[in-house]
């Protein structure tokens, strides 16, 4: 089928300051595409050049296989949702809802019937008649999605929907907006800083940094498989463990020595990495240093690291040490034995280890 | 320890109450102070001129009398017609109610446009019309006489309409554009995705958005209309002065007998118009002018 939206070179420039640079990304219909990255990487001045509210300064951009260089928004066949909401004060509910087949002069039958369609799918009906300062955060982002669903638009937009709700209130949101794709099968660019809401919403990830692209990829590619030492230490809570190392190749494999305080190097033995340079940051995620009972298998080593923090948090414990002068946070089963001050035995399972060369940040394939 | 006769807690209450009947006195004196003209002006405007000159200027009228009343209403003389100032009232009304209504209009198309619309060169056109809030009026009279012949509007009632809209523009662009500057730019976002051309948001969005800050224009521009005397005098002929021009007229103007209680009255109706605009839309005038500065 052919892409929904296919953007090609874009460039977008304010004066002589370049806020997006060579941007290539293309999306299938039914695709759920979040823009994450740091504030001020571009993430939402791309959704504007995307619903046409920024003009962009080069390349192309198309939505459903036609240029949108020289189409107004409201020509675009997309829908918006905003961080603020923007609902219409003076307006009720209804009205609010309403307004965009209003303006496009749709006849009220079919505009009663649209309106009554989305009330009930968001559950907003008793809502209709009031005005958006009478509404709770919730019920706000709840219109504002209405407004946007009645449009039945060929792509919807979300600029960071879930900043302005309360941490409860998001996750349930989230929830809700992931049930809506998967119901509508609609095609979807949601841009978050948030990279839970990236990874949990995402069919595909587009992760962005000072106005270039990252890295595109599911959910589980970037998380895995990060292209960089960028990517890697944004994405995942707790971080990805960076750990600087030294690496020695053998017939058995590639050793890596890591640095630990008060007590000789720990060795680990990769048997199946190659031709690694001699420094290497190794990229290992918390998840992959474990307890010795919980881990089996050829790719887990045991060594002792001395723990200096331990967090617990609920479901499970972070335990925190010292490796190659970098804190290094293991997730540990919240019945753990790791004290601050003493030992501990971890297993580190090299099975999804990341390698990235120091220099440049790049990840090694 | 119970019985402690010396009570700093009430000696301060009692200090306080001190204070607040001294800070009311001083008001009181200042209030009655402010208003002592106004009430010169009503009690001499309601004495026949026999008592006036008999008696105290500051007591009330012993016969309280409307024939002053009438007279300045339709009988008074400006020079030699003797109609009153109701010919001038008129004028003055058929001067300010299209003039505010034309400026408050183009202020907040002008300030929507400079606040929610942000073109190249915006704040420079912004800076410029708030210039123009600052130039003097005697500055323009030479030009405006001279644009106002050009335009074949000199001595007419649209003229002094033209010259009072040019002049209130910048006011009411600030007004405006203050206003529109605190709305999120998202809303325009949002109805352009919607759909809504230029001209409906600011129909269908600002402008309901916008009734306290068209009443402080509205207050703002009556008053300065209603009470303006130099474009007044300078760009009207005989038939088309503004009241103020024809209340300076008959007060300067009468022979023999002045008539103060005639010329109060006059001054009095001359004066009430803005004292009503003030006192209907007074509440929301003080709403109007702090809504910029908290977001609901």
């Amino acid at each position: 089928m052919a892409p929904i939206l296919d953007i090609q070179n874009l460039y977008k420039s304010y004066g002589s300051t370049e806020i997006l640079k060579d941007i290539n990304v293309s999306i299938e219909p039914g695709d759920f595409l979040v823009l994450v990255g740091p504030s001020g990487c571009g993430k939402s001045t791309l959704l504007n050049c995307i619903a046409g509210l920024e003009p962009i300064s080069g390349g192309t951009l198309m939505i459903g296989g036609q240029d949108m260089n020289d189409v107004s928004p409201k020509d675009r066949d997309i829908a918006m949702v905003f961080q603020s909401y923007a609902l219409y004060p003076t307006m009720s509910v209804a009205k609010n809802i309403t307004f965009g087949m209003k303006v496009r002069g749709v006849d009220q039958a079919t505009q009663d019937k649209k309106l009554a369609e989305v009330a009930q799918q968001l559950q907003i009906e008793p809502l209709l008649k009031r005005r958006p300062g009478q509404l709770s955060g919730g019920q706000r982002q709840r219109v504002a999605m209405g407004r946007a669903l009645v449009r039945d638009p060929k792509l919807f937009l979300f600029d960071e929907p879930l900043s302005n709700l309360d941490a409860k209130l998001r996750v349930e949101m989230r929830t809700e907006i992931k049930a809506l794709h998967q119901n509508l099968g609609a095609s979807m660019v949601y841009v978050t800083h948030d990279q839970i809401e990236a990874m949990t919403l995402a069919t595909k990830i587009v992760v962005m940094k000072g106005g270039v692209i990252q890295q595109i990829g599911t959910p589980a590619e970037i998380y895995n498989q990060p292209a960089n030492l960028f990517v890697a230490d944004f994405m995942g809570s707790p971080a990805m463990n960076l750990i600087p190392a030294k690496t020695r190749t053998d017939a058995a494999g590639t050793q890596l020595e890591i640095d630990r305080p008060g007590g000789a190097p720990i060795v680990l033995t990769d048997t199946r990495a190659r031709d690694l340079p001699a420094d290497v940051i190794l990229g290992l995620r918390p998840e992959d240093i474990a307890e010795p009972g919980y881990r089996s298998g050829e790719t887990v080593q045991q060594a002792d690291c001395k723990v200096e923090i331990v967090e617990p948090a609920g479901a499970d414990t972070y335990v925190v040490t010292t490796l190659g002068g970098k804190l290094v946070t293991a997730r540990l089963h919240s019945d753990t034995q790791a004290a601050p001050g003493v030992n501990h035995t971890f297993a580190f399972d090299l099975g999804k280890v990341s390698y990235f060369v120091p220099e440049t940040g790049e990840r090694i394939a | 320890m119970t019985d402690v006769p010396y009570s700093p807690a009430r000696q301060s209450s009692a200090g306080k109450v001190a204070l607040r009947w001294g800070l009311y006195l001083i008001l009181g004196i200042f209030a009655v102070y402010y208003l002592m003209p106004l009430f010169v002006m009503i009690t001499t405007s309601l004495k026949s001129l026999e008592e006036i000159r008999t008696g105290d200027l500051v007591s009330l009228p012993r016969e309280v009398t409307f024939d002053a009343w009438a007279k300045a209403w339709s009988g008074a003389c400006t020079g030699i017609q003797c109609e009153g100032v109701r010919p001038y009232f008129w004028n003055s009304v058929l001067i300010a109610v299209p003039g505010v209504l034309i400026s408050t209009l183009l202020g907040a198309v002008n300030g929507y446009v400079v606040a929610q619309w942000r073109f190249k060169g915006a704040n420079v056109i912004f800076a410029l019309m708030l210039f123009g809030c600052f130039i003097p009026f005697q500055v323009v009279l030479l030009p405006m006489a001279r644009m106002l012949g050009l335009l074949g509007m000199a001595g007419t009632i649209p003229g002094l309409i033209f010259v009072h809209v040019i002049y209130g523009i910048g006011f009411t662009t600030l007004f405006f554009r203050n206003y529109y500057v605190t709305i999120p730019v998202e809303l325009v976002k949002a109805a352009k995705v919607d759909g809504a051309s230029f001209l409906r948001i600011f129909w269908s969005i600002f402008l309901p958005l916008s009734i306290p800050i068209i009443v402080v224009s509205v207050i703002w521009q009556f008053t300065q209309i209603w009470n303006d005397f130099l474009f007044g005098v300078s760009f009207s002929s005989a038939g088309t002065q503004p009241v103020t021009v024809a209340l300076n007229n008959i007060v300067n103007s009468t022979t023999g007998v002045k008539e103060y209680n005639v010329d109060m009255a006059a001054a009095i109706i001359a004066a009430l118009p803005t004292l009503l605009v003030y006192v209907v839309a007074g509440k929301y005038f003080i709403r109007g002018l702090t809504a910029g500065s908290v977001k609901g």
